[in-house]
């Protein structure tokens, strides 16, 4: 595992910290989101495992995630996902294990071309290390 | 000698020459007189139309079906695979009565089915049919909520279930058209239409082409209650509104997780009453929380056709005076939180949603307002996480949602009282490998939990606690409480102890999609690794195939009794509505 390089550590995202308000009727970016869109910053979470080899991303989980054997379509995940698109590929981390990720913040309704997954938050151009 | 030789010479090529096809409805369909359904007839090889031959009782099929077959001569599966010719006549209806024996062929092929079509006695046995499903229900639950519920002294109990008191009917069978075992699909399909189907599968039988939506249809409840009455429909459930139990009630599709077709589809039946989670599916893509893939609105639509929409136990409350006879009830965008984190613990997502109505509220709005249709109604109630707490052997989260349950059955039976033409049945879709074997003692020297396990007259009884009457234990985490195993697991960590910080996970997926323990929970006290008896590709213990109990109480329930195939059940419903009456 190599560390990053000795730059100013990039602003932390946390689960918590995604919505301003969740709903019945939707979900509200919350503010730091807002601000913090289009800038580089650091999340910690759980990797789950590619959905399709060929997928270019993964999603970000806040707890280690398993679904439920009939209905483990891209829709079954929570809310409060990230998806991660990686510029170079890497080794995928045992499930046990906290990563953290820094990547560039997008947010709003993105379907991915390959896989037709749609994702709300993403961060983009991004690597990762276990913690 | 001789003559047995020759014998099994001409079976031998009987077996060698002609392949079977596929003709759906299978063999041993029963349909209901009137009712719409699909036909189709798959070849195993690419056969000429002219050379297709099908005849009924005899007959030419058209004398009997009315109309001419649609011919596809190469039907396509997952990459290009040629899957051979079928023909499909859509939406056809028989009204005579009788036993039907479809036989097709073309070339070589050849596949005889006999069908019963059924009509039903010329005046109702009832106005109202309320039919509550514990999804998953399975003996020990009951058990394991009375004692937990209404305790135990000297070996009797110290009070009854409101389960315990509708009698007991019938064992239902609950195998799948593809597998001995079975899941909420198939299974309240069974129930909803009177046709067994695939797992997976919702008022479809399931055909080979890779299109989840174009499976040859069978008709559901809701439809034929559309078409012969002017009952209304109630949908309540703790789930998705658009999870498999509910969806089988107004749905058609081989794969259940077609969930965002699964709303357009109750929006096109239009239950009066329609009550749970779910709401993701019903927001436009654009909306933050959707898991719509276009930009449909189903709330806007909902609401634009007249329905009070509510989004939480106040706004259930204000919505039960509506005067426009409907009513959305959506309080989740996914799965309701269950009654142990709802009511007591506060965990789960109660923080974001943290004013969800439960079961009982939610059936009694339902019956207030579908019983003021002077026609009667059909109301499907769900006590859906008694499942979904049972996979993930999250024991107290599925007896708690079984006592909930079971107090909505108090409800509905209050209501009967004063409503004598309904008939009530009360049954599983789906077993669970779910046992109550004896108790865990804190008490118990050491700090090893399995020598807690208390087995046989060392397991004395559990110290629950219920001071303020209201049939809930007043903490789950007691010294002395209901050990409770299931027979079958994937890899996970035992801790023998309540999960209190919220519903358990028992295992998560690795790399190679295989499922390992959880390590969230290595470092509870006593916590002990369990290798999984299950193939490694199962997240969570599985369904059972152990028979389900039905039970009824009202006029028409004697029609339940004995072994009955879980598509039967359907037939006495609409027998007690007469749907398809018979004509003298």
């Amino acid at each position: 595992m190599t560390s990053r390089p000795a730059l100013a550590a990039p602003p932390m995202l946390t689960f918590d910290e995604l919505y301003g308000s969740v709903g019945v009727l939707g979900l509200k970016f919350s503010d730091k989101v807002k601000a913090l869109a289009g800038q580089t910053v650091a999340m910690r979470g759980f990797m789950a495992p590619p959905l399709k080899a060929e997928a270019s991303f993964f999603v970000l989980t806040e707890i280690p995630m398993s679904l439920c054997p009939f209905c483990s379509s891209d829709a079954d995940w929570p809310d409060n996902i990230v998806v991660v698109y990686l510029d170079a590929k890497q080794t995928f981390v045992q499930p046990n294990t906290t990563i953290e990720v820094v990547g560039t913040l997008e947010y709003g309704s993105w379907t991915d071309p390959e896989t037709g997954f749609v994702s709300l938050l993403r961060l983009r151009g991004a690597d990762f290390e276990a913690v | 000698m001789r003559k047995m030789l020759l014998a099994l010479a001409a079976t031998t090529m009987l077996t060698g020459a002609a392949q079977a096809a596929t003709v759906y409805p299978l063999d041993r369909a029963t349909i209901l007189a009137g009712s719409p359904f699909d036909f189709k007839v798959e070849f195993k090889e690419n056969v000429k139309p002219e050379d297709v031959k099908i005849t009924v009782n005899g007959q030419d099929y058209k004398a009997v079906f009315g109309s001419d077959v649609t011919f596809t001569e190469a039907e396509v599966g997952k990459d290009d695979k040629k899957l051979g010719s079928a023909v499909t006549l859509r939406k056809l209806m028989i009204a005579a009565p009788g036993e039907y024996t479809v036989e097709a062929s073309a070339g070589d092929e050849k596949k005889a089915v006999t069908w019963t079509v059924y009509a039903t006695p010329a005046e109702p046995k009832v106005k109202n049919v309320i039919f509550m499903l514990g999804d998953g229900l399975s003996v020990a639950h009951r058990t394991a909520a009375r004692i937990m519920s209404k305790h135990m002294t000297e070996g009797k109990a110290d009070g009854r279930l409101n389960l315990d008191d509708v009698d007991l009917r019938a064992f239902i069978g609950t195998s799948a058209t593809d597998s001995i075992a079975t899941d909420s699909a198939n299974t309240m399909s069974a129930y909803m239409t009177g046709h067994k189907t695939a797992v997976n599968a919702i008022g479809v039988y399931a055909d080979r082409t890779p299109d989840s939506l174009d499976d040859p249809r069978v008709e559901n409840i809701a439809e034929a209650l559309r078409r012969t009455t002017k009952k209304s429909i109630g949908i309540v459930t703790g789930a998705e509104v658009e999870d498999a139990t509910p969806a089988a009630v107004v749905s058609h599709t081989r794969r259940r997780a077609d969930k965002a077709d699964i709303v357009g589809m109750l929006y096109d039946v239009k239950p009066e009453v329609l009550l749970g989670g779910g709401s993701a599916y019903f927001l436009p893509k654009e909306t933050p929380g959707s898991k719509r893939k276009d930009d449909k609105d189903f709330v806007a639509m909902f609401k634009d056709a007249g329905y009070a929409l509510a989004t939480d136990k106040n706004e259930l409350e204000a919505a039960s005076g509506t005067n426009t006879g409907k009513i959305l009830g959506l309080f989740h965008t996914g799965n309701m939180d269950v009654t142990l984190d709802r009511d007591f613990l506060k965990k789960g997502t109660v923080d974001k949603f943290p004013n969800q109505p439960g079961l009982v509220e939610m059936t009694k709005v339902a019956l207030g307002e579908l019983s003021k249709n002077q026609d009667g109604f059909f109301l499907m109630v769900e006590g859906a996480s008694v499942d979904k707490m049972s996979h993930p052997m999250d024991w107290e989260r599925a007896i708690v949602e079984t006592i909930e349950f079971d107090k909505t059955i108090g409800l509905v039976r209050e209501f009967i009282k004063t409503h004598p033409d309904t008939l009530l049945v009360v049954t599983g879709d789906h077993t669970h490998g779910i046992s109550l074997i004896g108790t865990i003692d804190d008490e118990k020297p050491g700090d090893d939990m399995r020598e807690k396990v208390g087995v046989y007259e060392k397991a004395g009884f559990p110290n629950y606690k219920d001071e303020n009457g209201d049939g809930y234990p007043d903490s789950v985490d007691v010294s002395r409480r209901l050990a409770i195993f299931a027979n079958n697991f994937p890899d996970y960590y035992e801790t023998f102890r309540p999960k209190l910080d919220g519903p358990f996970q028992p295992s998560v997926q690795n790399e190679k999609k295989e499922y390992v323990a959880n390590e969230a929970y290595k470092d509870v006290p006593g916590a002990v690794l369990r290798i999984g008896n299950l193939p490694r590709s199962s997240d969570t213990a599985v369904h059972a195939v152990d028979d389900v109990v039905l039970q009824a109480v009202g006029p028409g329930a004697d029609e339940f009794k004995g072994y009955m195939e879980q598509s039967d059940v359907y037939r006495v419903l609409v027998d007690a509505m007469a749907l398809a009456p018979a004509k003298n």
